[in-house]
């Protein structure tokens, strides 16, 4: 956030990415007038979106006249260091899911994450999110688990023509931090139901 | 001589079918106590390490179970075999990854107490219903195989179906009496309201001995499922 370019206004970029999956929704909605605007108003500089399988493609932008500079591309094997210089990120579901936490979800974010050394480092990177959730795409568990989060106060939750009031209405502020995970109260009890005596 | 042929050939069939009621029985008999026995803790001690089926499922569930093996004690659970879906690799290479740097810590080839399989997958997505029979057969069969070859004691999965056709083995050896194994199935964090197949399956059928869900709307709804927060 604190990024400057040279001395120039600092840097906000958003990130947007749908994965693997096919989004055009979403991007035509991040494409959009009222989107734009809001994020200019958040004070947000740069959008860059990973576009991944869709045929709608965004208008590229310098972001000259002090409008949203606007980039894309399809996939990027280092969609880690995109998440890592972003200031927010707009995603599908599951992938979003994986920035704001630990949760790994997706075979591609988990490569991302996987390929850079130890297994179990995981993208904390705790960035603002808001997961856009495709219904037409993605069973309703994953819809689900994205609203059980917003609830938590995790992330936001938006629907493709909801998305730029989200911007609008959010605090980010607000959100709080995901807890790290704990996988010794199973370890726990399966040990007992074996038999084993507790350490 | 005819009324006595008739006479026999009655008494035979009504034997058989005595035969047939009282072996029905039995088995009934054998299913319900292994229902019942499961999901009981294990009456002896068990000071002994215990081999250990690791199903992984793909990305996030392969993900979640790998966290779950890392809290696990290794001396306990060994050896520990890995089975993933023959078109699965990622998983596979993920958990080798994970059993090599158990090795580097202990400064030991731990990779010995861990071994790596594939299993044929019943139908792959996409897939049309009429190959799909045939597939379905050729998995079973394999997965027969891998049981009778691994005959686990302990059993953990976390789904998708690559678990279902395993289980349902293990389940026939315990009522068969070749082997108990002790079936764990840990349900996703992706499932906040609603049991995935896999997990309904076991848990309507009473094949998992323990069930674990990691949101407690979940419990709520299935009370015999363990609520034991978030793993990841």
């Amino acid at each position: 956030m604190g990024d400057t370019e040279n001395g120039e206004k600092a840097r906000k970029t958003v990130f947007v990415t749908v994965g693997t999956t096919l989004f055009d929704a979403l991007v035509r909605a991040v494409d959009s007038l009222e989107v734009k605007q809001e994020l200019l108003k958040r004070g947000y500089t740069n959008l860059v979106i990973q576009m991944g399988r869709g045929s709608y493609t965004p208008t590229k932008s310098g972001g000259e006249d002090g409008s949203l500079a606007v980039d894309f591309f399809t996939f990027s094997s280092s969609i880690a260091d995109y998440l890592r210089s972003a200031s927010l990120v707009i995603s599908h579901a599951v992938v979003a899911i994986a920035q704001s936490s630990d949760i790994l979800l997706l075979d591609w974010i988990c490569f991302v994450v996987y390929g850079s050394g130890s297994i179990f480092e995981t993208l904390r990177l705790g960035k603002p999110l808001i997961v856009v959730v495709n219904e037409d795409l993605m069973d309703n568990h994953q819809i689900e688990l994205a609203e059980e989060l917003a609830e938590r106060k995790h992330l936001y939750c938006a629907r493709p023509q909801t998305l730029h009031q989200t911007i609008e209405s959010m605090d980010l502020e607000s959100l709080l931090p995901y807890p790290p995970g704990d996988a010794m109260p199973v370890a726990k009890l399966i040990n007992q139901f074996l038999g084993f005596p507790d350490d | 001589m005819e009324k006595g042929n008739g006479c026999c050939s009655i008494m035979a069939s009504s034997a058989t079918i005595t035969f047939f009621l009282v072996g029905m029985t039995l088995v009934m008999c054998r299913v319900l106590y292994a229902m019942y026995r499961s999901s009981k803790p294990l009456r002896k001690r068990a000071p002994q390490p215990v081999s250990t089926l690791i199903v992984l499922g793909s990305g996030g569930h392969t993900a979640e179970m790998l966290n779950l093996m890392s809290v696990l004690q290794k001396d306990r659970f060994s050896p520990r075999i890995y089975i993933a879906a023959a078109t699965d690799n990622m998983s596979l290479q993920k958990a080798c990854l994970f059993e090599n740097s158990l090795a580097d810590e202990n400064g030991v080839g731990a990779v010995k107490t861990a071994q790596f399989m594939q299993i044929y997958r019943s139908r792959e997505v996409g897939q049309s219903y009429v190959t799909s029979v045939w597939t379905t057969l050729l998995a079973i069969v394999h997965a027969l195989q891998l049981m009778i070859k691994i005959r686990p004691q302990v059993i953990l999965c976390n789904g998708p179906g690559t678990c279902i056709p395993l289980c349902a083995i293990a389940f026939l050896f315990k009522v068969l009496g070749i082997r108990w194994s002790s079936i764990f199935y840990v349900e996703s964090i992706a499932r906040v309201k609603r049991l995935s197949l896999s997990g309904l399956l076991l848990y309507k059928l009473r094949i998992a001995d323990e069930l674990f869900v990691q949101w407690p709307q979940l419990q709520r709804k299935y009370p015999r499922a363990h609520y034991v927060g978030c793993l990841m």
